[in-house]
């Protein structure tokens, strides 16, 4: 391994709680914070920041948010980018209609909105499990952006409920370049992973992890099932709102209801399982995977084909991508259903003995 | 009335075409427990293949048989290489299993067969038929009627198929108890690969009735999505539980496409169609919060 | 391994049960049974398979809700309530098929035991440093004690699926002691261990009796067990009371013993 992980060790609980409890690591997050933080604005390209960072750092928001619900709290939910919709127009109504409002309070009440609709569509989940409560999911998917695009108000009688951005000005100072909107975003989704982490480890985390792995248990050792579902929708659909919120304001400008569609909802699934259920870590890993994939592909597909002599349409490349997507959904379940985050810990764990075999 | 009655009978006709679909979902889940979200890519599948086969050049009836082979390969194949490795996972692994082999195949049908929406011609006009139109002003379409025939003969032939067949008590007796059925020697593998090939089957014939009605094209793959309102209602495990449900949101679906617009409009003003895309959820979400186990299905006990 | 025979220091009523009946659809799983729990004490329940020992016990924590009959919990005649309810009122339990949280680790399955005790909403839990923290190194020390008393010091960060029958067992006890309840109900504890892990069972649950005062209700089918450490008996079978009294008297009386033949493992 790198560095020498043992022979660091803890004297009191509170130091057993961290959340990097060995020295190497914290400096490795700092590290790593700082060359996100410094590093990025300085060397990367504008392309890099606005196709790829932000869009990174946004999704990685709402796979945790997702990961909350699914992952930790076991409901599972095929309805994320409905709040990420709601979220985003929300936000819009509240800049545009409540004269000199902050910015920040905005996204604020966004998330507060998603979080909303995400605790009605979450009310059925006291009662149905399972595949059942992914219907109701659905359910919410679907009447969202309905009611989004049909409901005039929503979108300031725009046509098909097409809404643009307002610039973004915190105190004054206007978010208009792909620097400040990548540092915001930085900023922001930094900010409520850490948040993020300190839930999952405290006693709403475990409770979670109760009502996953088994909540008639749950109900017996007195945890309040209702409340502990319901707090997982709220504040997985305030994550996807302020995600939705960011994905209109710092990477797309524009947006529509039907671009928070069913797809969308599948990909930050997939994100989800690929990165890793039940971790933070995995979220981004996921992320980073489902949104440099495409890319790849683009890359590799047409060398592959010109290699081979054989013609590449546009059409195919997509349909492949799909069915890279699928099987690759499929392998992580059948190799490593806990996802790249595990990956991530046993190569770790290979590392720490390398290069002795044991 | 003429109108209302006419809505009711095109709704019962096109929920039929759900529980077509709703079918092929209910026997993969009887017979292994598996929520097979590929339902819908399956049946797209299906009917790409038919008309691939016949841009390759085949005869219809060839190419019908052709497809048929293709979706029982693709049962083979997922038992191996899907289900087979995930045997003893929880259920929503499968589920999500499920969601990447409808991807997959998503991707697979276009590439092998060609992407453009082309007809199915089955000899069937998709017209109101004369006789009861002139007796009654009621339109009923030829093609609908034609396809609930075949769907209900579908249901006859499965029934009598699990009923007085040996492979057909096999299957029951897997859907009962896996473990029970292994210990009479019953090979769980073939009896896998034989119900998605049932199940194949089914999405076949859902693939031609659909494609005959609308073209092949990609949203054919979304109809598993349409399906699970109706599973809702019927149950999950339940037969004519898939046909209940299916006339059930058929009806609803339609009647509050026609009833709730004009409604709204004039209390907001604008266009409020596209009901049909999330009435059957709220309906089934809704009808959930009553009886959770849907018309038919079985009550689940949990035994401490 | 057995008991003195000393006069209980308190003999208050904790748990009362009358004319209880519960069925379900048409199977009668308990007919009219009345017997009391005093404080401090060890009760058994004992019979045949089927007998509706593990059903008694959902009656008292709130799983199954009875047909007929009353139940007094410290002298108060309580209405109907749910498990939770249960638990916050200081009845804790473990299960014939256990019921851990497979997915997190010995030290967190039995840390969600002090759930009923951690007052920190969702926002003092993001922000962890402060409140959240503080209630956190609390509740630590109180499940460490835990810990050190079943001797399970080794296996507190391993995930709980990895462990072998009978440490699984003790870690739901574990988990259940956490809560610090008055009142634990134990659904067969000794099922499937070795005598070694039986002795030891025996050990802490005799512990966990004399020295802490929790009031003990109990599953056994192992009668050495049961005539070792109960302070009392009750004998059900087909859903009905057949014995009730001291364990000495149980063991002799005719209708248990033909309807359980004793067995002595």
């Amino acid at each position: 391994m790198l560095y020498r992980e043992a022979g660091q060790f803890k004297t009191t609980y509170k130091a057993d709680s961290q959340i990097f409890p060995i020295l190497q690591d914290r400096v490795g997050m700092m590290i790593l914070l700082s060359v996100a933080a410094i590093g990025v604005p300085l060397f990367a390209s504008e392309y890099w920041i606005n196709a790829i960072l932000i869009p990174f750092l946004i999704f990685s928001l709402a796979a945790l948010g997702l990961n909350f619900l699914t992952g930790y709290a076991g409901q599972l939910s095929l309805g994320s980018a409905a709040f990420m919709a709601v979220g985003a127009f929300a936000t819009y109504n509240f800049q545009l209609r409540i004269e000199g409002i902050p910015f920040f309070l905005s996204f604020i009440l966004g998330g507060l909105s998603a979080a909303s609709v995400g605790i009605l569509f979450g009310l059925p989940s006291l009662r149905i499990k399972g595949f059942y409560l992914a219907v109701a999911t659905l359910a919410a998917q679907f009447f969202v952006v309905w009611c989004l695009t049909k409901f005039p108000w929503f979108s300031n009688n725009s046509s098909s409920g097409v809404i643009s951005a307002q610039t973004l000005t915190i105190f004054g100072f206007a978010f208009d370049t792909p620097i400040s909107k990548y540092l915001l975003v930085l900023f922001i989704v930094a900010g409520l992973a850490l948040l993020g982490k300190n839930l999952v480890r405290s006693s709403t985390g475990r409770a979670w992890m109760a009502v996953r792995d088994m909540d008639v248990a749950a109900e017996v050792i007195g945890i309040p099932l209702m409340k502990t579902k319901l707090m997982a929708f709220a504040i997985s659909s305030f994550y996807c709102g302020i995600a939705g919120a960011l994905y209109a304001y710092c990477y797309l400008g524009t947006v529509e209801p039907d671009g928070f569609s069913l797809e969308l909802s599948f990909k930050i699934l997939f994100m989800v399982i690929i990165g890793g259920v039940g971790s933070i870590l995995g979220n981004f890993l996921g992320a980073g995977f489902i949104l440099l994939l495409p890319i790849f592909l683009d890359i590799v597909l047409p060398f592959i084909s010109k290699l081979l002599h054989l013609p590449l349409s546009n059409a195919t490349i997509s349909h492949i991508q799909l069915m890279v997507f699928g099987a690759l959904i499929i392998f992580f379940l059948i190799v490593e259903p806990h996802g790249l985050a595990r990956l991530w810990q046993i190569g770790k764990e290979k590392l720490r003995l390398w290069p002795f075999p044991h | 009335m003429k109108f209302f009655i006419e809505i009711v009978i095109s709704g019962i006709l096109s929920g039929l075409m759900y529980s077509l679909v709703a079918l092929g979902f209910v026997l993969i889940y009887k017979a292994s427990g598996v929520f097979n979200f590929a339902q819908g890519a399956m049946v797209y599948a299906a009917a790409l293949a038919v008309v691939g086969f016949i841009d390759y050049g085949m005869p219809m009836w060839l190419a019908i048989i052709a497809a048929f082979v293709f979706m029982v390969i693709v049962g083979i194949l997922t038992e191996k290489f899907v289900l087979g490795k995930l045997v003893n996972q929880p259920p929503i692994t499968l589920f999500m299993a499920t969601i990447g082999l409808s991807f997959f195949l998503d991707g697979l049908s276009p590439i092998l067969f060609g992407s453009e929406v082309r007809p199915i011609n089955l000899g069937i006009v998709d017209e109101p038929i004369q006789t009861i139109m002139d007796l009654t002003g009621i339109g009923i379409s030829k093609l609908d009627l034609f396809s609930s025939g075949i769907i209900i003969l579908l249901v006859i032939i499965l029934a009598l198929l699990f009923q007085y067949t040996k492979v057909g008590r096999a299957l029951r007796a897997v859907a009962d108890d896996h473990q029970a059925a292994l210990s009479l020697g019953i090979p769980l593998e073939n009896i896998w690969a034989i119900v998605w090939s049932i199940a194949g089957f089914v999405a076949l014939v859902a693939g031609l009735l659909w494609g005959s009605r609308n073209g092949v094209q990609f949203a054919l793959s979304l109809t598993a999505l349409k399906a699970l309102p109706v599973l809702i209602l019927g149950g999950f495990t339940s037969v004519p539980g898939a046909i209940v449900g299916g006339i059930i949101i058929g009806v609803s679906e339609k009647l509050a496409e026609i009833y709730i617009p004009p409604v709204l409009q004039d209390a907001f003003g604008g266009n409020f169609g596209g009901i049909e895309g999330w009435f059957p959820y709220i309906f089934a979400l809704l009808f959930l919060l009553v009886r959770p186990e849907g018309l038919f299905g079985e009550k689940h006990i949990d035994r401490v | 391994m057995s008991k003195t025979m000393t006069p209980s220091s308190s003999s208050n009523t904790v748990l009362q049960l009358e004319n209880i009946s519960l069925s379900f659809g048409g199977v009668k799983a308990l007919t009219n049974i009345s017997f009391d729990v005093k404080e401090h004490e060890v009760r058994s329940i004992i019979g045949p398979n089927g007998a509706g020992k593990s059903s008694m016990l959902n009656v008292i924590n709130g799983v199954y809700h009875p047909q007929a009959g009353d139940i007094y919990f410290r002298g108060e005649k309580r209405k109907q309530i749910n498990p939770a309810e249960a638990a916050r009122q200081g009845i804790a339990r473990t299960f014939q098929n256990i019921a851990l949280f497979k997915g997190m680790t010995v030290l967190d399955n039995i840390m969600t035991g002090r759930n009923t005790q951690m007052k920190c909403g969702f926002i003092s839990n993001a922000i962890w440093v402060g409140k959240a923290r503080n209630e956190e190194e609390l509740n630590r020390h109180k499940v460490e004690e835990v810990i050190d008393f079943l001797e399970i010091q080794h296996i507190r960060k391993t995930p709980v699926g990895k462990l072998p029958y009978g440490l699984q067992k003790r870690v739901e006890l574990a988990r259940a002691l956490a809560a610090e309840p008055s009142l634990l109900l134990l659904d067969e504890p000794m099922a499937g261990m070795n005598v070694e892990e039986k002795q030891d069972m025996c050990r802490f649950i005799l512990e966990v009796n004399q020295q802490y005062g929790v009031t003990i209700v109990l599953i056994e089918h192992d009668m050495g067990v049961v005539m070792d450490i109960s302070d009392r008996v009750v004998v059900l079978d087909y859903g009905k009371k057949i014995g009730d009294g001291l364990p000495n008297e149980v063991k002799n009386n005719p209708e248990v013993i033909s309807a359980y033949l004793g067995t002595n493992h």
